[in-house]
């Protein structure tokens, strides 16, 4: 099965300044303190046993090197930049405020080293796929410049026992001056990640946070079928945790729309689309989503981070594509609130991209 | 020299040896793990006056600081922009899954905390206490 990311380019934008860096990534702050990436966002979506992640990184000005890390669930096939409007898109679609949204874009050593699987840049990102354990991508992160947050470790090991695949993007704010970026242009990256393991990481929002801090994110999910999800929205209540924002089908406008964007040709022609809003204390995420598109409503334990990783020697699951034939997934991943905040005091986004 | 003189002094020697080192106070190492931003023990008992010796085994990927000293102390590092630390033995940066040694003797009975001052490890819990024995 394989994770349904789709980026919602337009959303993107609008939460790209605001929860996108959260979203996406782990924070990795800058030797000099600096924070230069004010904002990323993320979008998922999943069809045909293939993710589609699309983050975006948003240029905040400064100098020096920002980045973030994020956890994927398989090894990416192919990394390109990510069309322009897809997560703004998404936005407009289930918020009843559609300009504010759709504007708001600017949003965005050793031998125990982790192995590099891919390097590429992408306007002044500099992109790279690891591969190893959490010491072995801590070790790496160290190692490249960047200063993880004291709960990186543990939180490092929770994503490795399940995937030890991550993306590490470093925003080089020289190079973005260089290349004439202005502070708020957004850097949208897309990746293709063919897996039958389908999650949304939502612990790693609360990366570098303290217990108090709130994460809000608004996350994306773009289905076939509506989807089984675990943890269940709402099961902390309105005001505290996972809320069911959204759940229809697609209509045809936000689907066309989608699928006109860069890269986006995979949308499919029907979906559902559920919109889950994250808005709580960073303690109490611990956990991530769970998603079974399949139609068998039984969302895994093991990928909400509920149960431990036991690898067996048992046949691999069925190929999502059995599943997906007919299933379409798209996950949008969009922090918001920690981007507002980001935006009004100026202090470092620590989500990780 | 005789053989006999030899072994005389060479028992002198030994005896003296055996009786200063009996007055001499005895050696003390400690380690303290260093895993998922924490120390373990957090909780550490001395007596005055002893060399000891701390064994900090950094487990995580990510670099500690390991600065022990009364509050003052605490207070000046908090605001510090050492990049690292190593020359002075109660302070210590323990680099990213290394072991790192430091032999402290304590003078003054009472308890001393031990903090890591990188940013935001302290808010962590990186704290400990070692209480000097009268």
């Amino acid at each position: 099965m394989r994770r349904p990311w789709l980026s919602l380019a337009a959303a993107a934008a609008a939460l790209l300044a605001t929860a996108a860096p959260t979203l996406a990534c782990g924070g990795l702050i800058g030797p000099n303190g600096a924070v230069n990436l004010l904002r990323t966002t993320t979008f998922a979506g999943y069809h045909d046993g293939v993710e589609h992640y699309v983050t975006a990184f948003e240029f905040a000005g400064g100098g020096g090197a920002f980045g973030s890390i994020v956890p994927l669930p398989d090894v990416p096939t192919n990394v390109e930049r990510g069309g322009d409007w897809t997560l703004q898109r998404l936005v407009r679609e289930t918020d009843p405020a559609p300009e504010a949204a759709f504007f708001a874009v600017g949003a965005a050593d050793s031998a125990r080293e982790a192995e590099v699987l891919l390097e590429t840049t992408i306007d002044a990102l500099d992109i790279t796929i690891l591969r190893g354990g959490g010491d072995e991508v801590g070790l790496w992160a160290k190692n490249h410049g960047f200063r993880l947050p004291p709960d990186a470790p543990e939180v490092l090991d929770f994503y490795a026992d399940r995937s030890p695949i991550f993306m590490a993007a470093a925003f080089d704010a020289d190079a973005a001056a260089e290349r004439g970026q202005a502070i708020g242009d957004g850097t949208p990256v897309h990746l293709t990640i063919p897996t039958d393991n389908p999650w949304v990481p939502l612990r790693i929002l609360a990366l570098g946070k303290q217990a108090s801090e709130t994460v809000e994110a608004d996350v994306y999910l773009l289905t076939d079928e509506r989807p089984a999800l675990l943890p269940k929205a709402g099961a902390f209540g309105e005001s505290d945790g996972l809320i069911l924002d959204h759940s229809a089908s697609a209509s045809d406008g936000l689907l066309a729309d989608l699928r006109s964007d860069a890269g986006m040709g995979w949308v499919p022609t029907g979906a559902w689309l559920t919109k889950i809003v994250v808005d709580a204390p960073a303690d109490a995420i611990d956990f991530d989503l769970a998603i079974d598109a399949t139609g068998a409503g039984k969302p895994s334990t093991v990928d909400a981070g509920y149960a431990p990783f036991r690898p067996t020697n048992h046949a691999p699951r069925s190929p999502i594509a059995l599943y997906l034939l007919a299933a379409a997934v798209l996950v949008v991943l969009v922090p918001v609130a920690l981007e507002r905040a980001a935006r009004g005091t100026g202090r470092p986004p620590l989500a990780g991209a | 020299m005789s053989r006999a003189l030899r072994t005389a002094i060479a028992v002198a020697l030994l005896g003296v040896a055996t009786v200063a080192g009996g007055c001499a106070p005895a050696a003390m190492r400690v380690t303290i793990r260093i895993h998922y931003s924490a120390f373990d023990p957090t909780e550490i008992a001395v007596p005055r006056g002893v060399p000891v010796t701390f064994v900090l085994v950094n487990e995580d990927p990510i670099d500690h600081e390991w600065l022990i000293g009364d509050e003052a102390f605490h207070e000046r590092h908090r605001h510090g922009t050492h990049e690292a630390h190593g020359a002075v033995p109660n302070e210590v940066t323990v680099p990213a899954l290394e072991t790192v040694e430091t032999t402290i003797t304590f003078v003054d009975p009472g308890p001393v905390q031990y903090i890591c001052h990188l940013p935001g490890h302290e808010e962590y819990g990186m704290v400990g206490t070692v209480t000097v024995g009268g």
